[in-house]
């Protein structure tokens, strides 16, 4: 089969991208290897989703049933229960299989665009010791079990990570019944967004302990203790601070990784501060044809943005050759997507997304070309945790040699 | 006092003041913000999300929430309630299955839209 896009993954990042390619009346198939389009989207069953697009606080699921509705209503052909176990680039484009439900199967593509979202950070990740015993959980699987299947995953629960998705489980399985004993947050301030400590935690009494890390876990079948200890500015625990809490369930929501086995595997060079590839303006990444989008780039905060560069990705179709310009980063930055300006293409609303690298107060970023300053805005407070979004008009970079965002104190 | 706001994501840090009946806020960025402070100072809401048992295949439980907002202090009622709720047939996005929760005028919804088994 042959198409001029395949979206590998259905989730809001895919379902977006695969609408707005159909809009431009491109064959699109959509990969998907669950058995609901949706992804992430189908288990988060809080609310605060679609704020900025639909001005609506919408649930996961509703979120991403607004794009499912509008797919069915496209020519998008969708495969569930499918997995790309490869991917070769020719010049005849992009050759993927796949296995489903059908067997194994091969599709030709001009374009391939990569939702393929993220994956969680596990006990291993972060070398915690111990026994092997049942009861440590990443915060989605726990979050699968509950919103999903219907089943505790423990009463007595200590999360480790105070990002969004530790402090929204920590609601959520207070309301199921369970006792969640703290929340620890190794960093000395709180990942999550602000309202999220305050309606997940505060609203429930919950404490949030920070600076203070589980460093090993205690059970022989099922957990029955951590260790916790307190840890230095380097967010190195401290020998002498441990101390025992009981519990037979420990929530571990340390970080999410954008997933790019596929992208690997494409040689597409990756950017080390998003984890994600590098990508031009229309989320292209430096192999031509090859886009990528949602937290598969960038792990984002807002689902919104993640619809938003899925829809970029779908109209970045080249009409030549690129020419990839550095944006350099300078100051106090942890990441700029994108990194790259393709100067053959049109750049009068550049959507950048940004974090600061520490908490910041009474910033100002600017945006120059050759020197020449054509964005600024200044910022009275930013926090890793909370992405930022500009648009910039870079039209006049055509001939540039140097494009710059920095940040500094104001 | 100080208080965030959780409308939305922004988070405005707001200031609130209370004199002789009137409420002030200071730093909220949109009007919502003060509806937010006054609302939290007077009668503290919010809508709530979780999920209720149903006899569908593939769905052993499906997602709610409270349509608008309802008093605080009614969430322990309410998750009383949902625990009583089983759903028995594939229900689309929406559809209520509490309707007028303590006479607050809100409903209880569907938040996934039940598809027919797909295995």
């Amino acid at each position: 089969m042959d198409f001029d896009v395949v979206v590998v993954g259905g989730g809001p990042a895919g379902l977006a991208a695969a609408i707005k390619a159909d809009e431009r009346g491109e064959r699109v198939l959509v990969i998907e290897r669950e058995a609901r389009l949706g992804g992430i989207l189908k288990q988060c069953i809080h609310d605060g989703f679609g704020v900025v697009r639909f001005g609506e606080k919408l649930s996961g699921p509703e979120y991403a049933d607004r794009f499912i509705s509008q797919l069915k209503q496209t020519k998008v052909q969708t495969s569930l229960f499918s997995f790309v176990t490869h991917a070769e680039k020719s010049e005849k484009g992009f050759h993927l299989t796949y296995v489903c439900k059908d067997g194994v199967k091969n599709v030709r593509c001009n374009r391939l665009i990569l939702a393929t979202g993220c994956r969680e950070r596990t006990r291993n990740g972060i070398f915690i010791h111990g026994d092997r015993c049942a009861g440590v959980y990443t915060a989605g699987a726990a979050q699968n079990l509950v919103n999903m299947l219907g089943v505790m995953p423990g009463k007595k629960v200590v999360i480790l990570g105070s990002g969004d998705i530790g402090l929204i489980m920590a609601r959520r399985l207070t309301l199921e019944g369970a006792t969640v004993v703290g929340v620890y947050e190794a960093k000395p301030t709180p990942s999550g967004l602000t309202r999220n400590i305050h309606q997940c935690l505060h609203d429930f009494d919950i404490p949030l302990h920070l600076s203070q890390t589980v460093t090993r876990v205690f059970g022989e079948e099922r957990l029955q203790e951590v260790e916790i200890c307190d840890v230095d500015d380097k967010m190195r625990p401290i020998a002498g601070t441990e101390q025992r809490v009981q519990c037979d369930c420990l929530v571990l929501a340390v970080g999410l990784i954008p997933e790019n086995e596929l992208a690997r595997s494409l040689t597409v060079p990756l950017d080390p501060c998003t984890k994600g590839a590098f990508v031009d303006q229309n989320c292209q990444t430096l192999v031509d044809g090859v886009f990528a989008c949602g937290n598969a780039l960038h792990v984002n905060d807002l689902v919104d943005y993640v619809s938003e560069s899925g829809e970029i990705a779908a109209c970045g179709a080249a009409s030549g050759p690129r020419k990839l310009l550095n944006i350099d980063k300078e100051g106090k930055l942890l990441y700029i997507v994108p990194q790259r300006l393709d100067v053959n293409a049109p750049a009068d609303k550049v959507v950048m997304y940004f974090r600061a690298s520490e908490e910041l107060q009474n910033q100002c970023l600017t945006v120059s070309v050759d020197g020449e300053t054509v964005f600024t805005k200044n910022y009275r407070r930013l926090l890793p945790p909370e992405m930022e979004r500009i648009v910039l008009d870079l039209g006049k970079a055509a001939t540039a040699q140097r494009i710059v965002v920095r940040l500094e104190d104001k | 006092m100080e208080m965030v706001c959780i409308v939305c994501p922004n988070g405005c840090r707001l200031t609130v003041q209370q004199q002789d009946g009137q409420i002030s806020v200071q730093g909220n960025k949109c009007k919502r913000g003060e509806a937010f402070a006054v609302s939290e100072l007077t009668n503290p809401t919010r809508s709530f999300t979780t999920s209720v048992r149903t006899t569908v295949k593939g769905y052993p439980v499906v997602s709610v929430r409270t349509a608008g907002e309802i008093p605080k202090g009614k969430l322990a009622e309410l998750l009383q309630l949902c625990k009583q709720i089983t759903v028995t047939q594939p229900l689309p996005t929406g559809s209520v299955v509490a309707a007028n929760l303590f006479g607050t005028g809100v409903d209880l919804i569907t938040t996934t839209n039940m598809e027919s088994a797909n295995e």
